[in-house]
């Protein structure tokens, strides 16, 4: 080839790769590629359901009746490391020190072992999903069998789930196991097959005194949204940005 | 057209027909309906059968112990935190009988004393109140406040 052709057929190939440059860029400009491409948003029309959760850990009592009706509920081995939702209790004592006890998840009840004259503060925790709006147990599923409801709520499909337990690593607040009979990911739905049919969840129905709310975070009505305008509610590690749905009262910075 | 080219075009065209073949098979109904997730799970778990009736549910049988409930400190308590989950005594009301709950540590669940517990609950020291007998005995379970003897 001459020095001229040489030149023309550099020519051509630069003007090729440009053109097909910039038709990725602006391709990748109408879909852009983000992390949370999966999650759902909380719906504009305020007469669609967007779930959400509430705790008042100055109510609870850590009777475990939540913990326990959870399993019956929704048929979840009886051993003490399976759960949807469980209790634990927190002491901070004198000397700062934090002690976390959960014996079965408190549905044996509890007992203070540390004596109240070392305590400085102590109280109860029920802990459940949070139903994060940008799960991270969500985004880590490598086959898409779990999933964020248009309604807000965190379930698995159970017979699309391999069991390779990613979600079980990626939540941050370990509210997932593998359930042994199964061998697949399991996790609180919200008592889905309860709350579309407007009854309540099942840890919700027992709580003697009303420690757990559910409710509609669109619906300013809700009982929910009231508790949240009565009270200073915070969620569970904000750092992450999981975009959590469970509002706790009265939450301790010890609470991890 | 280059040789090589008419051999690789065909062959190139059955693979992507296999790899879409493949795919229909693979890929289950409702897959990416709305997200990617399989659809039809969400009414897959609608469907599941409620073991707890809630407390509305015992009001059609029960409602003269509900009402008299209502007047003590025992009224936030739904029938089914005590008894245990109640869809199949509806459902049978004559063979299948709720759980009754006995025992002074069923009492103690929420009654005995423990700094962690919120004081909105009066609470007990079981190794001091009463000893010899059951909770049953004196209380009335419905209507706590309320003494047998
Ligand atoms: C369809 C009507 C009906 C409904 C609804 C119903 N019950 Fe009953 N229940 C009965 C009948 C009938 C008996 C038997 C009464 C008897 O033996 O004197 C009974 C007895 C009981 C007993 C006593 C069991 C025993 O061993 O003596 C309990 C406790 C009870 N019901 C709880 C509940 C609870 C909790 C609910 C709500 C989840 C409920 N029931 C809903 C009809 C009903
Ligand atoms: C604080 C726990 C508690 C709650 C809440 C409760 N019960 Fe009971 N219930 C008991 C206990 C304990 C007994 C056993 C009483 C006995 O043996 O004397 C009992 C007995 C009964 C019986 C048997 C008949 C009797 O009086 O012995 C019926 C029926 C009953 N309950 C219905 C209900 C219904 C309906 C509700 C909801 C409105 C309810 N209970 C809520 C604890 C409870
Ligand atoms: C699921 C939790 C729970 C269970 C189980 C339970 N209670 Fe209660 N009890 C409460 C709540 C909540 C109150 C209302 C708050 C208060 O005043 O203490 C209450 C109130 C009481 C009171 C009134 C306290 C006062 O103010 O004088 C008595 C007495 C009582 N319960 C006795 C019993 C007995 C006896 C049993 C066992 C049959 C029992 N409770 C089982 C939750 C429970
Ligand atoms: C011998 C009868 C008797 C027995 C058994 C009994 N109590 Fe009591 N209880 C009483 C009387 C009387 C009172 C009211 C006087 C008082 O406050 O001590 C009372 C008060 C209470 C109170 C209210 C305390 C307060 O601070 O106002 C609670 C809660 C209670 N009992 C729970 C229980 C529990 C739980 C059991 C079973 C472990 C039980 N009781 C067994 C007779 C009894």
């Amino acid at each position: 080839m001459s020095n001229e052709e040489i030149g023309k057929s550099r020519r051509k190939f630069i003007k090729k790769a440009a053109t097909v440059g910039s038709l990725l860029v602006t391709t990748s400009l109408f879909t852009p590629f983000n992390a949370v491409v999966y999650a759902v948003e909380r719906p504009k029309d305020p007469s669609k359901t967007w779930w959400g959760y509430g705790i008042d850990i100055e109510k609870c009592i850590g009777c475990g009746r939540c913990a326990n009706a959870c399993k019956t509920e929704n048929n979840i081995p009886k051993q003490p490391f399976y759960f949807r939702t469980w209790v634990e209790q927190y002491t901070i004592k004198n000397d700062g020190t934090v002690k976390v006890e959960s014996p079965n998840g408190g549905i044996d009840g509890f007992v203070q072992s540390v004596p109240p004259e070392d305590i400085f503060k102590a109280f109860f925790v029920p802990k459940l999903c949070n139903h994060c709006y940008k799960s991270p147990c969500v985004q880590a599923c490598p086959v898409g069998a779990t999933y964020e409801t248009p309604d807000g709520v965190v379930m698995v499909d159970e017979t699309y789930c391999i069991g390779c337990r990613y979600c079980v690593q990626a939540c941050p607040y370990g509210c997932r196991y593998i359930n042994p009979a199964k061998n697949v990911a399991d996790k609180c739905t919200l008592c889905y097959h309860r709350i579309s049919k407007g009854k309540t969840t099942a840890c919700v129905e027992v709580c003697p005194t009303h420690a757990r709310i559910l409710g509609n975070l669109n619906d300013p009505k809700s009982p929910l949204v009231k508790f949240m305008k009565e009270h200073t509610c915070l969620v569970l590690k904000p750092h992450l940005n999981t975009g959590s749905k469970c509002f706790y009262n009265a939450l301790s910075g010890e609470v991890r | 057209m280059p040789p090589q080219l008419k051999r690789l075009i065909p062959l190139f065209a059955i693979f992507i027909f296999l790899f879409l073949a493949a795919r229909s098979f693979l890929v289950p109904k409702s897959f990416g309906e709305q997200g990617h997730y399989r659809f039809n799970s969400i009414a897959e778990n609608k469907e599941k059968a409620m073991i707890y009736a809630g407390k509305e549910a015992c009001d059609d049988c029960h409602s003269d112990r509900i009402q008299e409930m209502e007047t003590d400190l025992h009224k936030g308590i739904s029938c089914e935190t005590c008894h245990g989950p109640g869809s199949a005594h509806i459902a049978n009301p004559d063979s299948i009988k709720p759980m009754i709950p006995k025992g002074r540590d069923f009492c103690g669940m929420c009654h005995s004393l423990n700094p962690s517990r919120s004081k909105l609950v009066h609470q007990v020291d079981l190794k001091e109140h009463n000893v010899t007998e059951n909770c049953i005995e004196c209380h009335n379970p419905h209507l706590p406040c309320q003494m047998k003897k």
